[in-house]
């Protein structure tokens, strides 16, 4: 036997414990680190957006201080955003059943990657196909709305390009369809083959084995997914940026006009400056808070869920 | 199949207490002629094009008169030899099908709209080689008009993209890995773990024009008001990148088998060289893919660069001197401001043909994901 | 032959383990003597796997437990100011229930991983020289001699298991822990194993824990016999004796209830 393995005696030797003293220390910082970047978020936002609170109402845009000037732009994001979970939700919830229930395994996965192409597709990318392709398609449509449900304050008067709020929610719901599908998938996958199983047994069909063993166990968890695609929507920027030509807040959904806070500030900073660039980023504040909310009810519904199940 | 356990029965009207109303009979269920609702689509098939064509209708609203007849023919059809539980079965499936071929449709008509705008330029070497810098409208109208060859392309876009996502990458990887090792490797389940889990969460959903002022506004306090380059993109950037690559990491490091720990250290190992040659190793292939995909998801990311890099029509490699250009904050300007608005054609074909680039880089970056994922696993034996 | 000074005995005094506020073991002493197979039976969940655990510290795996007493190797207390646990698992090497190679490595690799790992450098000659003889201890070697190069995960489950073997003795520590070794086996590998443990017993103090009481009686020449009172309370070790007496002529009543198949 040669001699590198020769027993030497052994301490805890100084170098071993040098390695795991960087090592570990190294994974804490970089955890911590994370902490200390979601902090500095917040922080500076804050602190470059203070100038528009200390300021005079007729220096903000608007003239009549940041509320007024900030609760359109919170509007057409929150009613943008909320069409497009609406429309987006059971097309996901059909598509998630889809996958976990009906295709087979290999169409399965095929299925999964074309999704998750939908979500990698860059956001400019459907901004640009929503104004050129899609927005012209949906102009007959908006007639026909307007004609046949005018009275509704919704349809009121229709648009002659289809750059209005409707389409762009409509492009942000194919947008957040992956997040909302992944996650009810998810859910879906994990219901306990027992309940499945004794539903069948039972001479249930399909659909009916799914209602009543699939949809109870995954229903928290698509409210979940369902939230997270809100947060997302909330904070989608370029596709509404260029698919939607602003104005004013109206809830004419067919027309021009409205804003949303992301494609604000997209579509105005490269010129800002001096307190217009305080405006924008306390603009932006107002944006994180709200995506904030929306992803900590998200996760909490989640959350609960994942609590409950662990007693299957 | 199992037998059905009573004290599991997800449905409690269907439990054992109910014996009471044994006697009622649920619903019959008779079966159907064999390809029956094969029929009923074919007959919705017809009904649409005989909608397109005799009606002349368009071709959209066919489509969609003749998927709702094809819900209510299945119904009424699986109603009429199976009865109404079938009846209901099979016009779930329909509407589940249809919800799927629903979120096809908007893909296909994307991606046949990339390829069919931008999919030529996007190839000619003129445009991957050149800049704009020079380039005005007078160069757009020569090319509309007279049939002067198109110059200006996205190779500035190119680079930047490539340095800005790199930097990018590099910030990420090691505080996600580092991250994702400590909450697996040490966190265990302490309280700090928890918090920084519920942070990771949070920091996901922070939309992407926050993390570019975010950047701004760092790079503004640091630096002066209003500095602009490409590191602050990249940290505008990492923002984003963080949360998904830990998240990624930590999966794939979970479920490296804790026996494996295990027997590293019952040799006498010391922890930090188990993570380092026993668990990183047996996670690589995952990790590797899970890091592909976070790059995936950043690289076409433009709101933040449009806040925090500004833009530029020249060619610029240093990513802390001034405004970067990169290839969807490329497409976003050609599309929106074009060079010469009164000839639009030239900047709007630019600009898809970056969306194709950009589709390229964004594809090829799954794919590569998947094939890291199935082919450089760890052939486990159990 | 050096080999001589590889096996040590080990002494346990008064030794109580805890998972937090748990009480897992109650007060074991024992002594377990150089160059023999000790058997720790029991019903599951009387602690002697966990006891087993703590002989190298491996327990301090697990988030919140923690040991009194005292585990000495020859006089030297495992659990004493200043000592490394890294240092004790090389000196006490362990085997567990399921064979576990590292999926990364081959066969070679598995074996010399103890000392790679630990980053000395070998010369080929050398690293071929150990994975040699620590296969040939582990009567792998002429199963795998052609196939070095191939994944551990190739083998078959008793090939990996005796891997695994080769791969603890390749650090060549004084004592040999076994987890169960053969329960996740088929009984013909199961053989392979058992007739390997005695050959290991002329260089090393093993030390095996086993649900298989026949087991026991087959392999071991001492046998200690673990149980808890009731759900709830701590495991104890209410037995320890040569293997014969054990099996033949228990002293308490539980142990010969236990060994009859009585519970448990």
């Amino acid at each position: 036997m040669s001699e590198t393995l020769t027993r030497t005696p052994r301490r805890s030797g100084p170098a071993r414990r040098v390695g795991d003293v960087i090592f570990s220390g190294t994974s804490r910082a970089s955890a911590l680190l994370i902490l200390v970047i979601l902090a500095g978020v917040a922080i500076f936002l804050t602190v470059e957006a203070l100038p528009v609170f200390a300021s005079e109402s007729e220096e903000i845009t608007g003239g009549q201080g940041f509320v007024s000037y900030v609760w359109p732009l919170v509007a057409g994001t929150v009613v943008a955003s909320i069409i497009a979970m609406v429309v987006a939700t059971p097309i996901a919830v059909g598509i998630a059943l889809f996958v976990s229930h009906y295709a087979s395994r290999r169409v399965g996965q095929t299925i999964g990657f074309v999704i998750d192409l939908l979500a990698a597709v860059p956001s400019v990318v459907f901004g640009m196909w929503g104004m050129q392709v899609f927005a012209p398609k949906l102009v007959p449509v908006f007639g026909w709305l307007e004609e046949n449900l005018g009275f509704l304050p919704f349809f009121a008067d229709g648009s002659a390009t289809g750059r209005t709020l409707l389409t762009a929610a409509l492009v942000l719901a194919v947008m957040i369809l992956p997040i909302i599908t992944s996650v009810s998938r998810e859910v879906f996958v994990q219901t306990p083959r027992l309940h499945e199983e004794a539903a069948l047994a039972l001479g249930a069909t399909k659909w009916e084995m799914i209602r009543t063993a699939v949809i109870p166990f995954g229903t928290p968890g698509v409210i979940g997914g369902t939230m997270l695609g809100l947060g997302r929507a909330l904070g989608e920027t370029m596709a509404v940026a260029i698919i939607l030509s602003p104005g004013p807040f109206t809830w004419n959904l067919i027309g021009t006009g409205n804003k949303t806070i992301p494609a604000e500030i997209a579509l105005n900073f490269p010129e800002a400056a001096g307190l217009r660039l305080s405006e924008l980023i306390a603009a932006g504040l107002v944006l994180f808070a709200l995506t904030l909310a929306v992803n900590l009810i998200a996760r909490w519904i989640v959350d609960r869920r994942s609590e409950f199940s662990g007693a299957n | 199949m199992s037998t059905p356990t009573k004290d599991r029965t997800p449905a409690r009207r269907m439990d054992h207490e109910l014996d009471h109303l044994s006697g009622i009979v649920p619903s019959p269920v008779r079966p159907a002629p064999r390809h029956l609702s094969l029929m009923v689509l074919g007959g919705a098939v017809l009904a649409t094009l005989l909608i397109h064509t005799v009606l002349d209708r368009s071709l959209v609203l066919s489509a969609v008169i003749g998927y709702l007849l094809y819900v209510i023919g299945v119904n009424v059809a699986y109603r009429l030899t199976s009865g109404s539980r079938v009846a209901t079965d099979h016009t779930m499936r329909a509407l589940v099908y249809g919800a799927f071929v629903l979120a096809i449709i908007p893909l296909v008509s994307l991606l046949w709209t990339v390829v069919e705008n931008g999919g030529a330029r996007a190839l000619s070497p003129d445009y991957l080689l050149q800049t704009m810098n020079g380039v005005t409208g007078v160069h757009d109208k020569a090319y509309a008009e007279d049939g002067a060859p198109m110059v200006g392309g996205a190779y500035h876009a190119i680079i930047g993209t490539l340095i800005i996502t790199g930097i990018a990458a590099l910030i990420s990887i090691p505080i996600g890995l580092f991250t994702a090792i400590y909450l697996v490797e040490y966190g265990a389940k302490n309280r700090l773990s928890h918090a920084i889990r519920f942070m990771v969460d949070v920091m996901t959903g922070i939309p992407s024009i926050v993390a570019g002022l975010f950047a701004f506004a760092l790079f503004g306090v640091l630096f002066g008001v209003g500095t602009k380059n490409g590191v602050a993109g990249a940290v505008a950037l990492s923002v984003l990148m963080i949360p998904t690559v830990v998240r990624n990491s930590e999966e794939m490091l979970r479920i490296v088998p804790n026996e494996l720990r295990e027997a590293s250290l019952a040799l006498g190992v010391p922890k930090w060289r188990t993570i380092a040659k026993v668990v990183l190793p047996t996670a690589a292939s995952g990790l590797a893919s899970g890091i592909t995909l976070a790059i995936a998801r950043v690289i076409g990311e433009t709101a933040p660069l449009l806040v925090a890099v500004g833009f530029t029509r020249v060619l610029n490699l240093n990513p802390v001197d001034g405004p970067m250009n990169n290839l969807a904050l490329y497409a976003y300007y050609m599309f929106t401001r074009p060079l010469n608005p009164g000839y639009r054609d030239p900047s709007i074909e630019r600009a898809w043909a970056a969306a194709v680039l950009l589709v390229i880089c964004v594809i090829a970056l799954n794919l590569l994901a998947r094939l890291i994922a199935k082919f450089f696993a760890p052939k486990t034996g159990s | 032959m050096e080999k001589s000074a590889m096996s040590k005995r080990i002494d346990i005094n008064d030794l109580n383990i805890f998972y937090g506020a748990f009480h897992a073991v109650k007060d074991v002493s024992m002594a377990i003597e150089p160059k023999t197979v000790t058997a720790f039976i029991g019903p599951s969940g009387c602690g002697k796997s966990t006891f087993l655990r703590t002989l190298n510290r491996m327990h301090e795996v697990i988030p919140g437990a923690r040991v009194e007493g005292e585990v000495s190797i020859d006089g030297r207390n495992l659990y004493g100011r200043g000592v490394d646990p890294v240092d004790v698992r090389r000196e006490v090497g362990m085997v567990f229930q399921r064979p576990n190679p590292f999926p990364t490595m081959s066969i070679k690799e598995n074996v010399l991983a103890g000392v790679r790992l630990n980053s000395k450098r070998l010369s080929t000659s050398a690293a071929d020289e150990l994975a040699e003889r620590s296969l040939r201890g582990a009567n792998l070697w002429n199963e795998v001699k052609d196939r070095l190069d191939k994944p551990g995960s190739s083998l078959s489950g008793g090939q990996q298991q005796r891997l695994c073997i080769a791969r603890a003795i390749a650090v060549r520590p004084q004592v040999l822990l076994m987890d169960e070794p053969c329960s996740a086996l088929d009984p013909i590998s199961t053989l392979a194993i058992e007739d390997l443990i005695n050959e290991l017993k002329s260089d090393y103090t093993v030390v095996i824990v086993t649900h298989n009481m026949q087991q026991a009686a087959r392999v071991s020449d001492r046998t200690g016999f673990f149980n808890l009172e009731a759900t709830g309370q701590p495991g104890q070790l209410v037995e320890f004796d040569d293997t014969q007496r054990i099996f033949n002529n228990p002293a308490q009543q539980a142990t010969e209830d236990y060994i009859s198949g009585r519970f448990g």
